[in-house]
């Protein structure tokens, strides 16, 4: 413990439960009194104390997954963090570490049936494990940080936490041993694994240390997808009104429709059916995807049966709707398991200036068609 | 089927003469993209690489170095635009979007 006495921030020791110093407290209204932060550090130790949760999810859990699968309120379900546990653990019981966003945790405890461990919630900000170890707050710092704050080393006599892999981008574990004398153990990726993995004795086989990105694991994110795509949309679709009003314009229906088909192209077909489209790059499978509808579109409507203005307007499709799906296909590369940031990059510098132009050549020629058909 | 993207655009390097062959980045690597072999660590499946950092980070002699960063096109937008890393927003704020 902590030697945390000294006249500065007597006060604090005094309203502690224990007249010692490095004091519990279960409060941390003392710690605001200290002033330098590390009196704070070592006033804000709490007593151990953890809040037991159970491993079976509620209606009201599954309720709240599939609204953050559909993209509601997902920047804001979260857990508190710090310690809990489930079943009855004692001093050997194993420490697994996760994130405080509720579907990480949510998913990780109710693998847990029969099974007495004690959960360490990191403060992630309500953010999955491998976003939040990819920016640092699933980090070294955090995780020596919440050891301390639940007083951990209080109840368990082994020195050994189980991560999961997928945190090891945030966490240095050699680190971890040096400044706390725990041992980090990575977990399997997935949490259905986990009692698997504990029974090995924290053995994980070679496919539990693998990355999937399965049919349904693409299924799951591609929502998300949808509902971003939501806004930008309807404001899109205000502006085909407005552009109408000018008479100059005749947006009807089918175009509402060429556009939707082109983003969901982008946004579901081609994370669905990634592995047999032909390309590397996810912004050329989406500019197949939209070159094979905007063709269909545009010869089921005739715009080239007949030589004239129509003919702008077709070829304006032809340019606008591959550029719209390829562009939607190009942002899945954030919820890729497979991407690097370098190839990334490399994609968006050849395709980004592709897609820009064929977007402002398409807008002129349609625009071209449409107000020489309005003024005929 | 497995999913490729680019070939030889990552930036992963192992330096052997630091490599203790301890086998920590065999264990954090998700895509297996790291093997043993007589004793030292080796990039066995370098374009499977996806630029995690997580062999950097737990690498207890530097021996591996990698641009890591989020592989996300409408980060790399974001920071482009703002013209600061690539980011996702993921601060916890109501309404942000992240990965």
């Amino acid at each position: 413990m902590i030697d945390c006495c000294n006249e500065k921030n007597s006060t604090c020791c005094d309203s502690a439960n224990e007249n010692t110093c490095g004091c519990y407290q279960d409060e941390t209204a003392c710690c605001e009194s200290a002033e330098d932060t590390s009196e704070k550090s070592c006033c804000c130790m709490s007593k151990p104390s953890a809040v037991e949760t159970s491993t079976k999810l509620t209606y009201k859990d599954h309720l709240g997954s599939f609204q953050v699968r559909m993209g509601i309120n997902r920047m804001n379900y979260k857990v508190k963090h710090g310690l809990y546990y489930v079943g009855r653990p004692d001093d050997k019981a194993p420490v697994l570490v996760t994130a405080n966003y509720k579907l990480s945790f949510d998913a990780l405890r109710k693998e847990l049936s029969g099974i007495s461990a004690w959960i360490l919630v990191l403060d992630t900000k309500g953010i999955n494990v491998w976003c939040a170890a990819g920016k640092g707050t699933f980090g070294t710092e955090e995780l020596l940080h919440q050891i301390q704050n639940t007083g951990l080393s209080d109840l368990v006599s082994h020195r050994t936490l189980v991560l999961p892999q997928l945190g090891a981008s945030g966490v240095s574990a050699h680190e971890i041993r040096k400044r706390s004398g725990y041992r980090v153990v990575y977990g399997p990726v997935r949490a259905q694994d986990i009692s698997a993995f504990l029974d090995r004795g924290m053995q994980a086989t070679e496919e539990m240390r693998r990355v999937r990105f399965r049919l349904g694991d693409r299924a799951v994110l591609t929502p998300v997808e949808v509902t971003t795509a939501v806004k930008p949309s309807l404001l899109l679709f205000g502006i085909l009104f407005l552009l109408n009003l000018t008479g100059l314009f005749q947006f009807t229906g089918a175009d509402v429709i060429a556009y939707t088909v082109a983003v969901l192209s982008g946004c579901v077909l081609v994370p669905l059916f990634l592995p047999w489209i032909p390309g590397r790059a996810f912004s050329l499978k989406g500019c197949l995807l939209g070159l094979l509808w905007s063709v269909f579109f545009v010869t089921s409507n005739g715009y080239f049966d007949h030589m004239g203005a129509s003919v702008f307007i077709g070829i304006g499709y032809l340019m606008i709707l591959p550029s719209v799906s390829a562009y939607y296909a190009m942002n899945f590369t954030g919820c890729s398991t497979f991407t690097s940031p370098s190839g990334v990059m490399k994609e968006m510098k050849r395709s980004i200036p592709f897609i820009a132009v064929a977007l402002v050549l398409g807008i002129i020629l349609l625009s071209v068609g449409s107000i020489i058909t309005a003024s005929i | 089927m497995a999913l490729k993207y680019y070939k030889n655009v990552v930036t992963l390097k192992l330096n052997p003469e630091t490599c203790t062959g301890c086998g920590m980045c065999l264990e954090v690597c998700p895509h297996g993209v790291l093997k043993l072999f007589e004793g030292k660590s080796e990039l066995f499946d370098r374009d499977s690489c996806m630029e995690c950092g997580a062999c950097e980070k737990n690498c207890p002699t530097h021996a591996i170095e990698v641009n890591a960063g989020v592989g996300c096109a409408s980060a790399v937008i974001k920071g482009i635009l703002r013209g600061t890393e690539p980011t996702c927003d993921c601060s916890g704020e109501l309404g942000g979007s992240c990965c």
